[in-house]
């Protein structure tokens, strides 16, 4: 197995929570407005952002609420890994059920500029600036995580379960 | 060696003799709460052809986010939950009838000391007031378990703080909690589990215990324990019909760390915009005007809570530029402290009065905030546009704080009225 996605880097700092992946207030006008508004706290993010692009947050990245549509919100705007010095459990976990591949890897965000380029080789934990030549290593994600991520979700594994 | 909460329960459900924190198991979940959050999980199982649950008395399901609904958007999802009950012929099943899900998992008896429970809720560990190992999940990990029964755990750590000394009165548990997370920051129990304990703990009601285990998702807990005691057999007595013991750590448990708090030194603490660790005692919030209230979720609204407010609301009027919002937590609430006369001082002194739903916490219906408005709140968080425009703030504080700072008009110590 090998997962190797490379893209362009997105900074955010630190406590970035769960709402601002998804707010509750842009709800009531489905995706168009909730799209309009996903990491608004960032200027150019939501004009800008393209499919394969990484987030590269700070401390305590997803923090807040168990909802699933943190993570699927980033699926769908096409983004290829989120890096974090470290990550809220449930969103952590809800990256790996959703299959967006994760690395939490202490000192990551002074690893990078935004919009440096980045590429993950995500089973050996390893986190590279292709623009600066430097890497960190990560912490290793567990081999069911692993799997699940390739496989493309734990849903995915359900339905291997019940056939 | 010992085990902590986390790691005595985590074996039982794994089928294990022991379970040592570091390692990965997969256990059998004694419970499964899904709210308005099944609408989602119903279409992930319908999608994968699944038609039938693992098993249907160990699967609650209540709506509470947005009742009534304010938007199409809500009401297509609520007629899809209440489709979606049917078809998996879901039997512990509320409707919007019973209160917010933290709630009414414990007061319809469906949290047992010693059990292993997830939801569809971040704050899920509230149920660790009770000693069960209950934590949040997204939907499609609760799809897997509402089919197998099963899920997977890493074993967490354990951090204890120790609770010593009383409350000096009108701070509360949520103060402790509060200090805690400015103290050690929203990180300290980051993929840990928390046990609460000590004679503090041991002193305090079972609504204050909920409270400190209900935010300690926002210190980063995967589940935040109470010991189950005495309190909590008589508060569990009459609502569940099965057999229930007192269950602890092992004394000899080891813990990743230990912290004392002397509970008889706080004074109320107030959580300043946007996150839940930027926290000021009470004397060093300076003068911070407000334009709403809300005393309502998940974290407190129980009878305690609305009892102080009013306590302290008792013959006086709220601020004429200040609007304030009562959503207790669920019917029983409601109907106590209506029978108790707490409506008629919430009435009097200009407050409304609204059903149970989470409703004003999260912005997205009965109460959002305008760009530049500022609320204090009783509830959990205060992220960036969590009640409204992402220009507005929320503060968060005790029930008894917010109460005084609705007849001052300004963030107000409630030592003080």
């Amino acid at each position: 197995m090998a997962i190797k996605v490379s893209g362009k880097v997105w900074k955010f700092g630190n406590d970035i929570n769960t709402d601002l992946m998804d707010p509750g207030f842009a709800r009531a006008g489905g995706w168009e407005m909730t799209r309009k508004y996903i990491l608004h706290i960032h200027p150019k993010f939501n004009a800008e952002v393209k499919a394969g692009d990484f987030i590269v947050g700070g401390r305590n990245y997803g923090c807040g609420s168990s909802r699933e549509t943190a993570p699927s919100n980033l699926k769908r705007l096409g983004i290829g890994a989120v890096i974090g010095e470290s990550f809220g459990r449930i969103f952590f976990r809800n990256c790996i059920a959703v299959a967006l591949p994760i690395l939490q890897c202490p000192g990551v965000a002074e690893l990078f500029h935004e919009g440096d380029m980045a590429e993950l080789d995500l089973v050996n934990a390893v986190i590279k600036n292709l623009t600066t030549g430097k890497e960190k290593k990560g912490m290793p994600l567990s081999e069911e995580m692993l799997t699940m991520i390739s496989k493309g979700g734990i849903i995915e594994i359900l339905k291997e379960t019940m056939k | 060696m010992g085990m902590t909460m986390a790691e005595k329960i985590l074996a039982r459900a794994s089928g294990k003799k022991e379970a040592k924190a570091g390692e990965y198991v997969t256990a059998n979940v004694d419970m499964i709460m899904m709210h308005d959050g099944f609408g989602s999980v119903s279409t992930v199982l319908e999608n994968t052809g699944i038609t039938r649950v693992f098993d249907p008395d160990k699967i609650v399901v209540l709506l509470d986010h947005q009742v009534p609904p304010g938007s199409l958007v809500g009401a297509e999802l609520y007629r899809r939950v209440r489709n979606a009950v049917k078809k998996f012929q879901i039997k512990n099943w509320y409707d919007w009838k019973a209160g917010i899900c933290h709630q009414i998992m414990p007061e319809k008896g469906h949290v047992l000391p010693g059990s292993l429970i997830i939801g569809t809720d971040s704050h899920t560990t509230t149920y660790g007031a009770l000693g069960a190992a209950a934590t949040g999940m997204g939907f499609s990990d609760a799809a897997y378990a509402v089919t197998t029964g099963k899920q997977w755990f890493l074993v967490p750590e354990t951090v204890k703080f120790v609770l010593k000394g009383k409350f000096p009165p009108r701070v509360m548990s949520k103060d402790a909690l509060l200090y805690l997370a400015g103290k050690y920051t929203a990180e300290v129990a980051q993929y840990k589990a928390v046990e609460f304990s000590g004679p503090g703990a041991k002193e305090m009601s079972l609504s204050s215990r909920m409270t400190m285990s209900n935010m300690g998702v926002e210190i980063g807990a995967k589940f935040a324990f109470f010991e189950a005691d005495e309190k909590t057999l008589a508060f569990l007595k009459g609502r569940v019909n099965k057999p229930v013991s007192k269950f602890g750590p092992d004394p000899d448990a080891v813990y990743e760390k230990v912290y004392e708090v002397d509970l008889s030194a706080l004074e109320p603490q107030v959580a300043f915009p946007h996150t839940v660790d930027n926290v000021r005692p009470i004397s060093q919030v300076g003068d911070v005007r407000i334009d709403q209230v809300f005393l309502g979720s998940c974290t407190n609204a129980r009878l305690e809570d609305l009892q102080i407010a009013a306590e302290i609301l008792k013959g006086k009027k709220i601020h004429p530029d200040v609007r304030m919002i009562v959503t207790p937590a669920s019917m029983e609430v409601y109907r106590e402290a209506m029978h108790g006369g707490l409506f008629d001082v919430f009435i009097d002194a200009g407050a409304i009065i609204q059903n149970p739903t989470c409703g004003a916490c999260q912005g997205v219906h009965t109460g959002l905030l305008a760009p530049g408005e500022r609320c204090i709140s009783s509830t959990n968080r205060n992220f960036k546009g969590r009640m409204g425009s992402p220009e507005s703030e929320v503060y968060l504080a005790s029930p008894a704080t917010v109460a005084a700072s609705a007849i001052a008009g300004k963030i107000a110590d409630p030592r003080k009225v």
